[in-house]
């Protein structure tokens, strides 16, 4: 079934440049999520849990050497810069973003189980949840395209519960895609942004062609003059309209294979991608930093005008109760932000220096004393039997890590031990 | 000045990483005050042991935080498993805490005076208090990694101040990752403080009374000043803050010529 399609969809640009290893991912991934697999049975790829050696005994997968692989080639294809250690890539932090939803027959085809545009749907949920956590000041806004018309779904908004109460309605299937539809609408909503942010659309295209009302190369050149940065995910074939888009805007364009691997291309949209400077003003934004309340304060919140015990923010200008944070005050339009929201993009701009590898047999061919635990989890570093095993070294500080500490530095917490452990070395 | 822990659940046993601030310019200002460090040490390391005798599978590690380092102190785990606590037990995890200690602060020391002398004059410097974290939310890890398959851990942080003011990033931190935050008013107990609030698990936490904040302080400092504001002017570029309306950004050096538009936007619901 969907093991014969793949062969004909498209499977241009996806990041792993080798369908073996994909598949081998997938397989690992199925492993691991045996218990909740919706009963989709996976069973059918479960021969690819193993590998042959060179003797031609079959051995299962090293696992844990191919996630640290794989999370090497994901990390250094992301700063893809030369490896200056001071390279700092703008970025786009402050970001507007619509995404497109293909409504039309197309997107209730069932070779994504059950249906193209419940996975669809089920993705974007996680999609927005990530967004507004790596991009806490930014907005999103949904538009979907049914029966060749756009409609928008949701007005931008800063906070993710109204985008994904309206997702989870019923969304029904028919009609044909409209791509110069999508395009117009949003590029109508995207001009009355304030200028200092960026603007952004994604577009996720299931159907094979588009419906236009009139010449959507004029459209293309609009958004492109209006600096809108437009990425298409596909997930039937790769469709040259989509290309030529993406190329004139700045923006990616990726054809999914299957439901994990869409959900990894949705997901690498969630970090802000790099900025052109000239696409945004660069602004002094006037934000207030309110306290939250005592627990016994009782008064009357802006947002719901219902009556509120406890807890809830004070806009700093005009004394309004805010509920929760990111908001825009409601009376004096103040945005309010709490320093935890904004050092949650810090590491966007400032990212940890990738570790260099380093096997234990070489530092000792050096003559250094190999340190023997790990400097962040104190997990012994030597290796057991004759698995080579490899740690990685902070190249500021000089530190020895083990590799799952590597993965989880430069994954979640953005801060490498070893170089805030230590006052004497310049930031 | 504060005695930070996270903790991690699994019905109700407990893993305890303590975060003991040893900055001596902190420490030696308060001899004459209020809890000289040798007290302070007396109290906590009975809370250490009480806490290893609350349940026969707590974990505790403790993890000095200095001016210049941070480093492992005790790790109950390695120490290849208690069967009995008797009292040759608690004096031997005793003597083993206070003298990795003692090494540590002198090591701390030392290193301080290889590096800036200019700044380790004036009043003080802070502690490393990121770079203890760091370490003790990777140990965090490494343990559910080896343990059964469970999802993000929850870490509570839990705060303690023996300082006189209040920490507002750790007002912060334990409100935002639902631990305690506590600054207790009569330190010569702060064994009982220690013993009645942190000591309790996370299972039980859903049915105690503990002591909650006033308020939390959510304001942020000001980059060129470092005071604090809860009015500021917000770099679009590096998200920077700054009290006053700039030309030039500072730290990304974006022009800042444009007048500020004050946040208005047309389309509203």
């Amino acid at each position: 079934m969907s093991g014969g399609v793949a062969a004909i969809r498209g499977g241009f640009d996806h990041p792993m440049g080798g369908d073996g290893e994909r598949k081998k991912r997938r397989a690992e991934e199925e492993e691991e999520d045996d218990e909740d697999n919706d009963g989709r049975g996976m069973d059918a790829w479960a021969w690819e849990a193993l590998q042959e050696d060179e003797a031609g005994l079959l051995r299962p997968l090293d696992s844990k050497t191919l996630v640290h692989a794989q999370y090497r080639k994901r990390l250094l294809l992301r700063s893809s810069a030369p490896s200056s250690s001071s390279s700092r890539i703008q970025k786009g932090l402050i970001r507007y973003l619509y995404v497109v939803f293909d409504l039309s027959r197309a997107a209730s085809e069932t070779d994504y189980r059950p249906s193209r545009m419940v996975v669809v749907a089920k993705c974007a949920e996680a999609f927005i949840r990530e967004f507004f956590d790596q991009n806490p000041l930014s907005h999103i806004g949904l538009v979907t395209i049914k029966d060749g018309v756009a409609q928008r779904l949701t007005d931008i908004g800063g906070s993710p519960e109204s985008q994904i109460k309206a997702l989870m309605g019923k969304l029904e299937c028919s009609g044909d895609a409209s791509l110069q539809n999508a395009l117009e609408l949003v590029h109508g909503y995207l001009n009355q942004i304030p200028s200092y942010g960026h603007r952004e659309v994604l577009i996720l295209y299931s159907a094979l062609n588009t419906c236009d009302p009139g010449d959507i190369m004029e459209t293309i050149q609009k958004c492109k003059q209006a600096k809108i940065r437009c990425s298409v995910i596909g997930l039937a074939a790769e469709i040259f309209i989509c290309k030529h888009l993406c190329e004139e805007t700045g923006g990616s364009y990726t054809v999914a294979l299957d439901e994990s691997h869409f959900k990894e291309l949705l997901l690498e949209h969630a970090p802000p991608p790099p900025a052109i400077a000239e696409y945004a003003a660069a602004n002094l934004i006037k934000m207030g930093f309110p306290q939250r309340g005592a627990e016994g304060v009782i008064s009357i919140c802006s947002c719901h005008k219902e009556i509120k015990v406890g807890g809830g923010y004070t806009c700093p200008r005009c004394k309004a109760r805010v509920c929760e944070l990111p908001a825009e005050c409601k009376i004096c339009g103040l945005t309010l932000v709490s320093s935890p929201h904004l050092a949650r993009s810090y590491h966007h701009l400032f990212p940890v220096t990738p570790f260099d590898e380093v096997s234990s047999m070489f530092s000792s061919k050096l003559n250094q004393k190999a340190p023997q635990t790990c400097y962040s989890c104190q997990e012994s570093l030597a290796g057991h039997g004759n698995k080579s095993n490899l740690h990685v070294t902070c190249p500021k500080c000089n530190q020895h890590f083990c590799l799952n500490c590597d993965i989880y530095i430069h994954e979640s917490l953005h801060n490498c031990p070893g170089c805030e452990s230590h006052r004497s070395l310049p930031m | 000045m504060t005695a930070a822990q996270s903790k991690l659940y699994s019905d109700d046993v407990s893993l305890i990483v303590v975060l003991l601030d040893t900055n001596p310019f902190f420490w030696a200002a308060s001899t004459s005050g209020n809890l000289p460090f040798s007290n302070f040490l007396n109290q906590v390391i009975p809370f250490l042991n009480s806490l290893l005798l609350l349940n026969q599978h707590n974990q505790v590690v403790l993890i000095a935080t200095g001016v210049n380092s941070c480093d492992y102190i005790y790790d109950s785990a390695e120490a290849g498993g208690r069967n009995s606590i008797d009292a040759a037990n608690v004096a031997a995890i005793s003597s083993t805490i206070l003298n990795r200690l003692e090494n540590f602060v002198t090591k701390d020391a030392r290193l301080a005076k290889g590096s800036d002398k200019a700044a380790a004059g004036g009043n003080g410097i802070s502690s490393l208090l990121s770079g203890s974290l760091s370490i003790a939310l990777c140990y965090i890890q490494r343990v559910f990694r080896s343990g059964a398959r469970h999802p993000e851990p929850r870490v509570p942080i839990d705060s303690c101040i023996v300082g006189p003011q209040h920490s507002a990033f750790l007002q912060q931190a334990s409100y935002i990752t639902g631990g305690v935050y506590l600054k207790p008013q009569h330190l010569d107990g702060l064994f009982q403080y220690l013993a009645a609030v942190f000591a309790s698990d996370l299972q039980s936490r859903s049915f105690l009374r503990l002591p909650k904040p006033v308020g939390v302080d959510f304001r942020a400092s000001c980059f060129c000043h470092k005071k604090t504001i809860d009015m500021g002017y917000v770099c679009s570029v590096c998200l920077s803050i700054f009290c006053k309306h700039q030309k030039m950004c500072s730290t990304c050096g974006s022009d800042l010529n444009q007048s500020p538009p004050d946040s208005t936007r047309v389309s509203r619901s």
